[in-house]
């Protein structure tokens, strides 16, 4: 007769405790996450505090391309300009009109929404390449559009503008650092919920639609035009948010901020998180904000190589991204366990 | 009118820079199907390996064909070593490997020959053919090199059975295994070759942009819009494409007031974009038709 040691019933009691709690694992996996961030701030110096604020706006602007690219199909170089029209309605309107900062959020947006839908019309007639090549014209001119001598009374042209750090409201014992960590970390969550039920709702599924077979989805009476810009106002919408708060957090904006290295970082961070995949922005943040740094600590002379060399290892090691490789584990899982 | 003419010449000297970056451009996408965004800093390190050829006081007909031959190799050895390992993936992991690339070279460059300017020699003089200072012996020179490849490649494309074997490869590698063609090679030859017409339009643009590591970034941004307007599938419409993009661009800066000057580029990319609405797939573009 077997003896029952206490470690096999320790690993049954687990097992059993995992197959009891599998429906619930994305509430689990979201409390745990909520721990660990929530008393991070107090935990880390301010300016890692700072970098990790950041790295959540860099997630939202890289969840509104995939919104774009991984749901819809649609490419796009172009959403640094997104991302300095939203920076630079946050600032003007504080600076100029003195609106609060919360407030300069949603405006941004609506405005990133309008320019985004407007780029959607013309760049319906362009796929692929040819879209990517749209885009890019369009995140090469922003900077120069910027610095424009007529509009440099609202910009302040090349100097561009600063903004003032809001500070925590109702006295809460916060300095700013922390207080915006939180009201990102907020943003962050509800922006990253409603992309979540976006997908999976109707509408979702009609960008997926597209994104699979154009032809069929018309055919089964989408409309494609209408549902292609619409999915490009609200990937805008998102980046010019993210930019709004990435103007507020760094206190500055200028031209020279939002060149076409910013669509890059971001195309990075949505191909190294995982095309299609929403909480896989959260990672390709992390990735394009922190592994220029470590690479930077490596070698100071070759810190573009090693950190080219890394992004090159990450590609082989996971194709689709990190998502893609979550996924492909599970799925080995579940096999193994059948 | 007399400004309007030169305007356009100086257009058409800049513009031999951009159409012969376009043409390495539509090169390699005719081989490999994929837009190269490490193309130009690909030029930028083969220029590097012919200005220390020359340094080593090797005679410049003699280090050109050298740095064609490394460059040949370079391209070759990235396809087998880089591209091939990841053959399958989505084409946007591509596209992240070519960002990879770009760090990779550019740093490497900097790290070797560190960034001041260098200047670089040309065959061609620097007396001037035409007007004051307009066209000069290197930009005629420039022009010339550039037809020449044209021809060169079409004739090797149209009439060579290497170069239809690559044609069939690109296009449908399926069927091109089925008939015989060993697609891998043909790729890693498509590499080799885009590399050294990189090189040629490196050696070329150096001694007008000066030599540093990151003397590509805007040719290579012009030399994607003439690409892409000239037709991505037609080498003579990127060579087009590429002139027209140089002078519009000069044109929009001297004749629209107020803001021409300051958004030269914007406007460039402005009529791309339009160009692209009328007609998506290029001047000279065939429109590829795919099969529901």
């Amino acid at each position: 007769m077997k003896t029952r040691s206490p470690f096999t019933d320790l690993i049954a009691f687990f097992g059993a405790l995992a197959i009891a709690l599998a429906p619930y694992w994305r509430w689990l996996v979201f409390c745990l996450v909520l721990l660990i961030v929530l008393p991070l701030p107090f935990l880390v110096k301010n300016f890692f505090v700072f970098q990790l604020t950041l790295a959540m706006i860099y997630a939202i602007a890289i969840l509104g391309l995939n919104l774009l690219t991984g749901f819809n199909g649609q490419f796009s170089l172009g959403h640094s300009a997104f991302y300095a029209i939203g920076a630079y309605t946050a600032a003007i309107l504080m600076d100029q009109y003195g609106v609060a900062y919360y407030w300069t959020l949603p405006i941004a947006g609506i405005v990133c929404f309008g320019a985004g839908f407007l780029f959607g019309l013309p760049a319906l007639r362009l796929e692929g390449i040819y879209l990517a090549l749209a885009t890019f014209a369009l995140a090469v001119a922003m900077p120069q559009i910027l610095k424009l001598s007529p509009i440099e009374h609202w910009t302040g042209g090349v100097q561009g503008i600063v903004i003032i750090k809001p500070n925590a409201p109702f006295g809460l014992p916060l300095n700013p650092d922390r207080w915006l960590y939180y009201f990102t970390l907020a943003v962050t969550l509800v922006l990253f919920l409603c992309a979540y039920n976006l997908v999976s709702s109707r509408t979702g599924r009609a960008m997926k639609a597209i994104r699979d077979n154009a032809i069929a989805a018309n055919a089964m009476g989408i409309n494609l035009s209408l549902y292609k810009s619409l999915t490009f106002g609200v990937s805008a919408f998102y980046t010019g948010v993210a930019g709004a708060l990435g103007g507020i957090v760094v206190q500055f904006v200028a031209p020279d901020s939002f060149t076409f290295a910013l669509s890059v970082a971001l195309f990075v961070g949505l191909v190294v998180g995982g095309v299609g995949s929403i909480a896989g922005a959260l990672f390709g943040a992390w990735f394009v904000l922190f592994v220029p740094n470590i690479a930077e600590h490596v070698s100071k002379g070759l810190a573009g190589a090693v950190y080219g060399i890394m992004l090159i290892l990450l590609i082989y090691l996971m194709p689709s991204g990190l998502a893609g490789l979550v996924r492909l584990v599970v799925m080995r899982f579940a096999k193994a366990a059948r | 009118m007399e400004l309007f003419l030169h305007q356009v010449l100086a257009g058409i000297a800049t513009g031999g820079i951009y159409a012969c970056m376009a043409l390495a451009i539509v090169m390699i996408y005719q081989a490999i199907d994929h837009l190269n965004f490490a193309q130009g800093e690909m030029a930028m390190f083969s220029t590097f390996i012919a200005w220390q050829l020359i340094q080593w006081e090797v005679p410049y007909w003699a280090a050109f064909f050298m740095t064609l031959a490394i460059s040949f190799a370079g391209g070759y050895l990235i396809e087998r070593l880089i591209m091939r390992p990841i053959h399958n993936a989505p084409i946007l992991s591509h596209v992240a490997l070519f960002i990879a690339l770009f760090a990779v070279i550019n740093s490497l460059a900097g790290f070797i020959w560190e960034y001041q300017i260098k200047s670089f020699p040309t065959p061609f003089g620097t007396h001037s053919l035409l007007g004051e200072g307009l066209i000069s012996g290197h930009d005629a020179g420039m022009v010339g090199v550039t037809v020449a490849m044209l021809v060169f490649l079409f004739l090797f494309f149209r009439y060579t059975r290497i170069g239809l074997a690559m044609r069939a490869a690109a296009a449908n590698p399926e069927s091109a295994r089925l008939v015989g063609i060993r697609v891998e090679w043909m790729l890693a030859l498509g590499w080799g070759m885009a590399a050294s017409i990189g090189a040629i339009a490196g050696m070329l643009i150096a001694p007008v942009v000066f030599l540093e590591p990151n003397m590509m970034g805007s040719i290579l941004l012009y030399g994607f819009a003439g690409a892409v307007v000239g037709g991505l599938t037609s080498p003579g419409g990127a060579v087009v494409g590429g002139v027209l993009v140089g002078v519009i661009e000069n044109l929009a800066g001297t004749f629209i007031p107020y803001i021409g000057r300051e958004l030269k580029l914007s406007i460039a990319l402005a009529l791309i974009v339009f160009v692209l609405t009328v007609k998506p797939s290029g001047l000279f573009g065939r429109s590829v038709v795919h099969r529901v």
